[in-house]
């Protein structure tokens, strides 16, 4: 897994409440057995019309927001669907970071399996970020996980709570499997009790 | 000892490590895999070269592909794509040795329908699949949750999750639900309350009188839909009808070992003073037959109702809600009963179920569809087999219903049962997104019944007046 520590770079805006795992990557692209190259497909039908071609008014087809590596969105984002396709999207497209009021809990670990940093913030925060995404691409934000910070183009800085261990993998790229197993011994210890205790299971 | 939720008894039941920061490796009792989110966490395990811990605790089935047309034996009925991902999936299951039902099989169905067919789900285990509506079999007072695909390849490899606990929530139903109203209802007025984000770190245990009036099938529609409010798993404390239900399926226990899981099973219930970090109450008599007239499962109001303006929400959801209503093409002001309807799916993981079945059919009995079109797609074949049986899919026939063979179908859109542009479906399902079931489709949510009778009228409709 890529690691995470310090991201500086331009910030989309996309005010929407409750955007949906559909939304970031409609059903039709689910169809890949691969992780790879969904980024042109993310937003698909809102950046699209039917015959392919961009909607310009659409934040990310707008030249300012093309480079965007930081998503401000509105409240709930990544819910609906538990579809991983919709982080792989989001970092294939070249986001490495999402920042809102609240996040649906499944897209909130999908995201950290895949060396992007989701921040939750309180709602004047999001909206004084808001506003700063939406002065375009001569404002950059800084996002530095290490000191669990993000600081505007003006250099407002807010703090942000993160799971300890969540951030010790994001910032030291670790796969999670790997670690796991490195506790093989209490697994087996806990199966064989289980199943004496319920031998049903 | 201090007094436990059914939640606490089931996570600590399960918990084969804890560290110092409370970061739980929980231990995963069943884990159910469909085609759409497991092939790359198989590729991932084959080019780490691990094996599957638990073959014998994993159990695949495809459904979100899979077309529900009757000559779908034939391979011309798939895309190559979903082709793929299937028999992707066929080679996993065979070459790693975990439970299998092939779409050839009578038993194969939407995995959330299976796993409690098949008696897969018991009370008090940890269920997962790299599937939202894993919820669903939260029914079964199982604690049991959806999960990405990084974590299905975690617990194919490991058989245990990377876990933190949730808050407790606790919602009742209070009291009796009015004729015409449904486990459906129920879910949607619980999430119209809550909001979509209301349950988020949560898990929810649904008690309450209401609740405990309904049968498995209505619990497993109400515990379905937790994920649309937010919530990490719904629950519902087992009882006798679970243990009626349970009973006799082809992987429930037998003998012995039944009277041992039932003994066990008869302490999973919340203590009387447990602690609850929030608590909901209803009244199921306040409960109306609902639909959804947004592109949120939030934006659910009575039948009787109007369809609101964006100006009746508040801060972000003004915006939202204006962007729902120019999708769904509605007025403000339009009674949700003159609302037109082109097409009803009758189906999915919350409504694909026998007694779902019957709730339609005893609206359709002798009546005809006013639609361009109608489905019925059975949650498994044996569900198709006993609706069969039971002379309900004659009445859905003559109704002028497709009769389907079991899948997702329109649920998702994943396979041919799609919506086109603009095309408004009263639907059964789940979701209400946009382009959900298919690009610029209109989906309205609601019970089986309230779908049957928007069928026969060719409008929204309140139920209560066709019974």
């Amino acid at each position: 897994m890529d690691k995470f520590d310090k991201l500086t770079g331009i910030a989309a805006p996309m005010p929407l409440v409750n955007i949906d795992t559909d939304m970031i990557i409609p059903k039709q692209f689910l169809k890949t057995i691969k992780r790879s190259g969904l980024g042109v497909n993310l937003f698909d039908e809102m950046r699209y019309d039917r015959q392919g071609n961009e909607i310009a008014d659409f934040v990310l087809n707008q030249p300012r927001y093309r480079e965007a590596e930081i998503l401000v969105a509105g409240d709930n984002f990544g819910c609906g669907s538990s579809r991983e396709h919709a982080p792989w999207a989001i970092k294939d497209f070249g986001i490495r970071c999402v920042i809102s009021t609240s996040f649906a809990d499944i897209f909130y670990s999908n995201c950290f399996k895949n060396g992007i940093l989701p921040i939750a913030l309180p709602r004047e925060a999001v909206d004084v970020l808001m506003a700063d995404a939406e002065k375009g691409s001569n404002a950059r934000m800084t996002v530095d996980l290490e000191a669990q910070t993000v600081t505007t183009s003006d250099g407002e800085s807010f703090s942000f709570e993160v799971d300890a261990f969540k951030k010790h993998c994001l910032m030291n790229g670790l796969d999670d499997i790997g670690l796991t197993m490195e506790k093989a011994a209490a697994i087996d210890s806990f199966e064989a009790k289980a199943s004496a205790e319920r031998p049903w299971v | 000892m201090s007094p436990k939720t059914l939640y606490d008894k089931i996570w600590d039941a399960h918990v084969a490590h804890e560290a110092e920061d409370g970061t739980c490796l929980l231990y995963i009792d069943r884990h159910l895999v469909h085609e759409v989110t497991s092939p790359q966490a198989f590729e991932g395990l084959r080019m780490a070269g691990r094996g599957v811990r638990t073959p014998e605790k994993t159990i695949a089935v495809p459904d979100h592909n899979v077309p529900t047309t009757l000559d779908r034996a034939n391979a011309e009925t798939m895309t190559e794509d979903s082709r793929i991902q299937v028999e992707a999936l066929d080679k996993n299951a065979r070459e790693f040795g975990i439970h299998y039902y092939p779409v050839s099989d009578i038993r194969q169905g939407i995995v959330h329908i299976v796993g409690p067919e098949q008696g897969w789900t018991l009370p008090g285990m940890t269920v997962v699949c790299g599937d939202s509506h894993t919820a669903t079999h939260g029914a079964f007072g199982a604690l049991a949750h959806g999960i990405g695909t990084s974590e299905v390849e975690h617990v194919l490899a490991t058989q245990t999750l990377i876990q933190k606990k949730s808050r407790n929530m606790k919602v009742e139903i209070t009291g009796n639900l009015a004729p015409g109203v449904t486990a459906k209802d129920i879910t949607l007025s619980v999430i119209g309350e809550t909001g979509t984000a209301g349950g988020t770190g949560y898990v929810i245990e649904y008690c309450g009188e209401a609740i405990r009036d309904l049968s498995m099938e209505g619990r497993m529609t109400v515990c379905n839909m937790a994920i649309e409010g937010g919530a990490r798993a719904g629950l519902i404390a087992p009882d006798e009808k679970t243990y009626q239900y349970v009973m006799g399926r082809p992987h429930a226990p037998k003998g012995a070992q039944w009277e041992a899981a039932l003994a066990w099973w008869k302490t999973l219930y919340s203590d009387e003073d447990a602690h609850w970090d929030k608590v909901v109450t209803i009244k199921g008599e306040d409960i109306a037959p609902v639909v959804t007239w947004g592109t949120s499962p939030e934006d659910v109001l009575p039948i009787t109702a109007n369809v609101p303006a964006a100006e009746d929400f508040e801060g972000g959801k003004v915006g939202a809600a204006q962007r729902s209503l120019d999708y769904m093409g509605l007025t403000p002001g339009t009674p949700l009963r003159e609302v037109e309807i082109d097409t009803v799916f009758i189906g999915s993981c919350t409504n694909g179920r026998i007694e779902d079945l019957r709730a339609a059919a005893e609206i359709l009995k002798g009546k005809k569809i006013k639609v361009k079109r109608a489905m019925i797609v059975p949650g498994s074949g044996l569900v198709r087999a006993q609706a069969e049986e039971e002379g309900l899919a004659d009445i859905f026939k003559e109704a002028g219903f497709e009769w389907r063979l079991a899948g997702c179908s329109m649920c998702l859109a994943m396979n041919p049962d799609q919506l086109s542009e603009g095309e408004r479906c009263a639907s059964t399902s789940n979701r209400n997104f946009e382009g959900r079931q298919g690009y610029k489709g209109r989906t309205h949510l609601m019970s089986p019944a309230m779908a049957a009778a928007a069928a026969v009228t060719g409008k929204l409709t309140d139920v209560r007046e066709m019974m």
